[in-house]
C-alpha cells in the first residue's frame, strides 16, 4: 500500500485553529476523484488533505489531526465510508462529515447517514454542492 | 497611415494562424459535447484550471487514461475465467464507471449501466457484448481528447513562438 507520511501523519497544518481557512480532509480510494476533489474544494479558499480509505482517515484523527470538514467516500479498501464515519463519531471527532457515493439506492444512502454523516452527496462534487457547506461553516466559525 | 512593415505582416500571420486554431478547437470541443461523448462535468474540470494548476485537465484525464487501462485489463481477465465472478466484475464496472462520470466521458458511463445490469442478471454473453462496447467507447473518447490536447498544444506553441512576438498580444 502506498502511503505517502504526510498522508498517514499529517503535518500540522490542519488544525482549525490555524487561519480563517477551512480545513478539509478528502477520504476516497480514486486517485482522480481525490485530485478532482482537492482542486475543487482549494479552489474554493479551503485547506485540503487526502486520505485513500477509511483507516487512513482515522489514523490522521487518532494523530491529532483535526479538519473543519471531512468527505467520506463510501467505498473503500481497507475500511470503508460507514465504518469509519463511525469510528470518528466514536472518538468524539464532532467535525461535519459528508458522504459521498456513487451508489444511488436510498436504502446504502440512509444506511450511510446512519453511520454519523451531517449531508450525504452524489459523485462528484461540484462547487453548487460546496458553497451550502462552506457557508453552514463560516456562520458557525 | 503606416506602411505594413515585414514584421508587422509577420505577426498578423501569426495572429490569424492562432485565431484559426482557436476556433477549431472551440468547434471540435463543441461537437464533442453534442455528440455526447462529453458532459457537463468534462467543463466543471475545466474550469478548475488556471495558473495555479495550469495542467489540471490534462493531468486529471491522463490519470483517467491509465486507471482505465489498468481496469480494462483486469475486467478481460475477469471475464475469462473458467467460473466468472460476477460480483468482482460488477464492482470494477461500477469503478470505471466513476472515473468515466468524473471525467465526463458521457457514452463510457452509460454503456457502464447497461453493462452493470448483465452482471447482476449473470449473463455471460450480455457481459462479454459490453465488456467491446465499452472498450470501444474508452477508445473513441481517448482518441478524440488526445485530438483535443494535440490542438490546445499546437495554440499554446504559437503564442509562445518567440519569432511571432504574438504573445504580447495574447496575454492577459
Amino acid at each position: 500500500m502506498n502511503v505517502s507520511k504526510k498522508t498517514v501523519t499529517g503535518d500540522g497544518t490542519n488544525n482549525s485553529a490555524t487561519g480563517n481557512r477551512i480545513s478539509v480532509l478528502v477520504v476516497d480510494d480514486d486517485p482522480i476523484i481525490r485530485t478532482i476533489h482537492k482542486a475543487l474544494l482549494r479552489r474554493s479558499g479551503m485547506e485540503v488533505e487526502v486520505a485513500a480509505d477509511g483507516q487512513q482517515a482515522v489514523n490522521l484523527h487518532r494523530m491529532g489531526a483535526s479538519y473543519n470538514l471531512v468527505f467520506m467516500d463510501m467505498e473503500m479498501p481497507v475500511m470503508d465510508g460507514p465504518q469509519a464515519t463511525r469510528e470518528l463519531r466514536e472518538m468524539g471527532v464532532e467535525s461535519m462529515i459528508v458522504g459521498v457515493t456513487s451508489r444511488d439506492l436510498d436504502s446504502d444512502i440512509q444506511a450511510f447517514m446512519a453511520a454519523g454523516l451531517n449531508y450525504c452527496f452524489v459523485k462528484p462534487l461540484t462547487i453548487e454542492k460546496v458553497i451550502p457547506l462552506i457557508e453552514e461553516l463560516t456562520g458557525n466559525i | 497611415m503606416r506602411p505594413v512593415s515585414e514584421k508587422g505582416a509577420k505577426e498578423k500571420a501569426t495572429m490569424d494562424a492562432v485565431a484559426q486554431l482557436q476556433r477549431q478547437l472551440v468547434d471540435y470541443t463543441a461537437s464533442l459535447f453534442h455528440e455526447g461523448y462529453l458532459d457537463d462535468q468534462f467543463n466543471q474540470l475545466r474550469q478548475l484550471q488556471d495558473e495555479s494548476n495550469p495542467d489540471f485537465v490534462v493531468e486529471v484525464v491522463t490519470l483517467y487514461f491509465e486507471d482505465s487501462e489498468r481496469l480494462l485489463n483486469e475486467l478481460t481477465k475477469a471475464l475469462q475465467q473458467q467460473s466468472i465472478d460476477f460480483k468482482k466484475v460488477d464492482a470494477q464496472v461500477h469503478q470505471f464507471k466513476g472515473s468515466s462520470s468524473s471525467i465526463g466521458a458521457q457514452r463510457v458511463q452509460k454503456v457502464c449501466i447497461a453493462f452493470r445490469n448483465c452482471c447482476e442478471e449473470q449473463n455471460i454473453e450480455g457481459c462479454n457484448i459490453f465488456l467491446q462496447q465499452v472498450k470501444h467507447e474508452y477508445t473513441l473518447v481517448k482518441s478524440k481528447l488526445e485530438t483535443l490536447f494535440k490542438l490546445d498544444q499546437q495554440i499554446l506553441a504559437a503564442r509562445v513562438d518567440p519569432g511571432s512576438h504574438v504573445i504580447r498580444f495574447l496575454q492577459a
